[in-house]
């Protein structure tokens, strides 16, 4: 074999063009009679819409048309966008209209888009259209919603209640009355936004000559847009392409279809020109969708030695105006509370609540922040009130690595039985609480006290599904030249997706890195696709990358040695040539071996080759791959001001086999300033009538470079039994224990002064706050 | 309005056009220019993506007209290095992994060639200082810290 590519710390692919500003994103690419949207929104969070006064602006000097809903085609006019993930807990199966009829039912929901011929123009135009609205009450709070007699967030539903469901397991009322001690707490998560740097984008561009419909857009999930577009214009699958190009981030909201993404390829077919809307970043507020507002009240049951007996509760899920991503956050919420423990019995009665706020789908993490914070949260009370230290407590509820695989009890939201594929959580955490120095801390805390200074440590431990299916799929080629074309409908918003499936597939064919062609998020290169979420494409397309890798290396052999005239076990595949010792010449090259492929005109193949060098993989995982991880956090807290500092942060991350860990660490070290932000940054603040106050960056916080450290990064790598690989996704779980471990530490800084947090993001008001309320100040200005 | 000339230097190159007083900097840039290396991810000022040079300060393109500039010496990431090489820096973001997606990537590239040349020795505090103004989603950025040091290392190593 060539060079190792698999696991090692490659540079990425991506990079060259990227670095010298020739990226090509939605907002680079140039066609010939472009013309500029933009979209006509509700300034009201509920309200009943009235008449357009299109003709008002329909003349302005370079307006070429105002389209309302009445404008669109069938079946999209009148059509709300498709239920992208039904379950049938979902009770009012609300998803939104392309433009809105009748009622509008959060700020900023599209009403009308003006096409014009600069975007100066259409931005003119749209803020000079009169539209008329009747405003109506709006819920503002997922609290509020539940109450009866209060406004409802959609006019013609009876209830605000989208959907319920309960998951359970075991005998959780006689876990409960046996327990020698019950904790309750209330805990609350803020949502907040994927805010990608890249805000959403789409072009859209009809060719009449061969009557095909091209979308660019900034998606995770071009294949799935394609298909939900065509459904809504009418279209045939196949005179549809949806291209992903470079796109600037995505963490979740740009996975789900957007009602822009149908508009504008609309606007372009009913004027014959193509059309480009681009957000801006106060629309990215208002309309890209958001993620985590839940309300918890949940309840432990612990034996005298802080075994966990169970857990039970109820949880509030606020889903925005509609449920365009189905049940997903609250659902892999409740069922990733368990964790790493063993948990016996374990029951949560889920509400998910319309409000009048932006839908909610995933933001990194998708849940599951939420769950680890709760379940952290209740076991560091476990270690507070029985006076164990919180890694202890930990220790004794591990679920042990000989238990593995390890059935919890629920069923995920792949449709199968929660059961932990591999893992050493005890390891992990051991692991992390080494590098961290955790031992030596409590004296260095002793210390900074002495000098005033209130430095804290926090904890928190993790198991996330990742990898879900249903599939993704890689296409290998070997070209004429000699190249080795990879098609996926696996997406790159980042993650180096481009690289990593170049490194396995090279290290199946044999050759160079540089000699892969690899085309990625666009419809046209690959018939089948679903796209980047869940952390699923290592293992999604990683594994299919490696199927068609091998059966392609498999076919270069074949061919090689009956051309060389040797056995298939002389020949060795390195540097794009397949190598004998013997036989006829020393080598041939792959571009010789995919011309001899091909055939001679009407002349027979000899037995057993197949037509080209070439084979398409689509992997099905049987089940998600769980990843696991612990992190620690170390803070400084200033007391006068609730300003925190983070010191050091520590990372020990289970993603199984590595592929490049320049990535896995790149992946790590992102999420965890995702965390940051939610943790004590990121507040997405409404009005008591659901109006957005923070629609800009100066208003809402992001962490900047001065906000977070730079990660020791341990990898504990369990090997996933499941797919070929041995992987698992590595994308979220940066984010996922953020918040719990970074809470846990701002509560440990200030124990002596005994105040407890349960909510995330937590400002320096709020630290403040509860430092007054405990009369700290008056302790601290004592002597 | 009507619309007014402006002549601007850009990467060495002057460039004469008739534009609308409204039009910024980076729209002229990205689109009467076709340089889309220069991006917007807020146009309000705060993420720093639009960050050029501007008689050889950072500047954001985003909150400065094109007719503004005229008369202006503009660098933008096409121009730090001659096409088909990478700067120093540029490559030290390779190897550093400074980037993921990217659309940050060439507004932290002219804040920390600015720094480079007028701290040719930073602390990493300096340069996370320096970096306030550019926001990435993505790295949390560790490997854009690393990179910038690491640059401001073969930089005074004599590299080039």
């Amino acid at each position: 074999m060539g060079a190792k590519h698999f696991g090692a710390r490659v540079t990425r692919l991506e990079d060259p063009a990227l670095l010298a500003g020739r990226g090509r994103f939605v907002d680079d690419l140039k066609v010939p009679g472009l013309l500029h949207a933009c979209f006509a929104r509700s300034p009201h969070a509920h309200a009943r819409l009235g008449s357009i006064d299109a003709d008002t602006v329909a003349h302005m000097p370079g307006v070429y048309a105002v389209i309302t809903a009445d404008d669109l085609p069938e079946p999209m006019c009148r059509e709300p966008l498709p239920m992208l993930l039904p379950n049938p807990s979902i009770v009012a199966p609300r998803t939104q209209m392309v433009l809105a009829r009748g009622e509008v039912s959060y700020v900023g929901q599209p009403v009308a888009i003006v096409v014009a011929e600069t975007r100066h123009i259409a931005e003119d135009a749209a803020i000079a259209l009169n539209v008329h609205y009747e405003p109506l009450a709006a819920v503002g709070d997922c609290r509020a919603a539940v109450e009866d007699g209060g406004p409802r967030a959609h006019s013609d539903l009876a209830s605000n209640v989208a959907a319920s469901f309960r998951a359970a397991y075991g005998d959780i009322d006689g876990a409960f009355a046996g327990a020698a001690h019950v904790f309750e707490e209330r805990i609350y998560q803020h949502r907040g936004g994927g805010m990608a740097m890249e805000t959403r984008a789409v072009l859209a561009s009809h060719d009449v000559a061969t009557d095909s419909l091209t979308v660019w857009s900034g998606t995770q999930t071009p294949h799935i847009g394609r298909r939900v577009l065509a459904d809504l214009l009418g279209r045939e699958l196949e005179s549809v392409r949806m291209i992903a190009p470079d796109v600037g981030g995505g963490f979740g909201p740009k996975a789900i279809f957007y009602p822009e993404e149908a508009a504008i390829p609309a606007a372009a077919l009913k004027l014959g020109r193509p059309v480009k809307w681009i957000e801006d970043r106060r629309e990215h507020f208002l309309c890209a969708t958001q993620e985590r507002d839940q309300y918890w009240n949940v309840a432990i049951a612990v034996d005298a030695e802080g075994k966990i007996l169970g857990v039970r509760g109820s949880m509030l899920h606020d889903t925005g105006a509609f449920v365009p991503w189905g049940l997903v956050m609250p659902y892999i919420a409740a069922t990733t509370v368990p964790g790493p423990y063993v948990v016996p019995a374990y029951r949560l009665d889920t509400t998910v609540v319309f409000t009048n706020k932006v839908p909610t789908t995933p933001v990194r993490g998708a849940g599951r922040p939420q769950a680890v914070f709760v379940m952290e949260r209740l076991m560091d009370r476990v270690a507070r009130e029985l006076q164990f230290d919180r890694t202890e407590v930990r220790r004794r509820n591990f679920i042990q690595p000989e238990q593995m695989p390890y059935e919890v009890g629920l069923i995920f939201r792949d449709g199968k039985p929660l059961v932990y594929d591999s893992g050493d959580y005890p390891k992990g955490q051991e692991t992390a609480l080494a590098s961290a120095g955790y031992d030596a801390f409590r004296e260095q805390q002793r210390a900074a006290l002495d000098e005033g200074r209130f430095i804290g440590i926090g904890i928190a431990n993790y198991v996330e599904g990742t990898g879900l299916g249903p599939f993704e799929g890689v296409t290998v080629r070997v070209l004429p030249s000699g190249k080795v074309a990879v098609a996926s409908g696996a997406t790159n918003q980042g993650q180096g997706t481009r690289t990593t499936l170049s490194q396995i597939v090279a290290e199946q064919v044999g050759c160079r890195l540089q000699d892969i062609v690899m085309t990625l998020g666009d419809t046209g290169a690959i018939a089948q696709g679903v796209g980047a979420f869940a952390s699923r494409q290592a293992v999604n397309a990683g594994s299919s990358a490696l199927i068609a890798g091998q059966t392609v290396r498999a076919q270069i052999i074949a061919l090689a040695a009956r051309v060389l005239g040797v056995e298939e076990s002389d020949i060795d595949l390195d540097d794009g040539k397949a190598i004998s010792g013997g036989g006829n010449r020393p080598s041939i090259g792959f571009g010789d071996l995919a011309r001899l492929a091909q055939g001679i005109p009407g002349v027979a193949l000899p037995a057993g080759q197949v037509a080209g060098l070439e084979h398409t993989a689509y992997y099905t995982p049987t089940q998600a791959a769980y990843c696991s991880g612990t992190h620690v956090a170390e803070v400084e807290v200033d007391a006068m001001t609730g300003g925190v500092k983070i010191l050091k942060y520590t990372v020990a991350h289970d993603a199984g086999r590595v592929i490049n860990p320049l990535i896995v660490d790149g992946q790590v070290q992102g999420g965890v300033a995702h965390g940051i932000g939610n943790a004590l940054f990121e507040w997405m603040q409404y009005d008591d009538n659901a109006q957005p106050l923070t629609t800009s960056f100066a208003e809402y916080l992001l962490p900047m470079a001065t906000d977070v450290p730079t990660c020791a990064i341990a990898h504990v790598e369990t090997v996933n039994p499941l797919n070929p690989l041995g992987v698992k996704g590595a994308g979220e779980g940066g984010t996922i224990p953020a918040p719990a471990a970074i809470i846990a530490a701002i509560e440990d800084a200030l124990s002596r002064f005994d105040v407890h947090f349960a909510e995330t993001p937590l400002t320096p008001e709020r630290i403040v706050a509860a430092l007054r309320e405990a009369g700290a100040y008056e302790k601290l200005f004592v002597g | 309005m009507g619309k007014r000339a402006t002549r601007v230097n850009v990467n060495g190159k002057s460039y004469a056009r008739v534009v609308e007083p409204r039009l910024t900097l980076a729209d002229f840039l990205r689109h009467e220019l076709n340089l889309t290396g220069t991006h917007l991810g807020c146009e309000h000022g705060v993420c720093g993506a639009c960050t050029v040079l501007v008689d050889g300060r950072s500047t954001r393109s985003c909150l400065m007209f094109a007719v503004q500039a005229n008369g202006a010496e503009v660098t933008t990431v096409e121009g730090l290095s001659p096409e088909g090489t990478l700067s120093v820096l540029q490559q030290a973001f390779i190897d550093n992994h400074g980037l993921q997606c990217g659309f940050c990537t060439p507004g932290m590239l002219i804040t920390l060639t600015e720094l480079l040349r007028e701290t040719p020795d930073p602390s990493e505090q300096e340069v996370r200082e320096a970096l306030t103004g550019n926001l990435c989603r993505c790295t949390g950025y560790a490997g854009i810290v690393a990179a910038a040091l690491d640059a401001s290392k073969r930089l005074r190593d004599g590299g080039s």
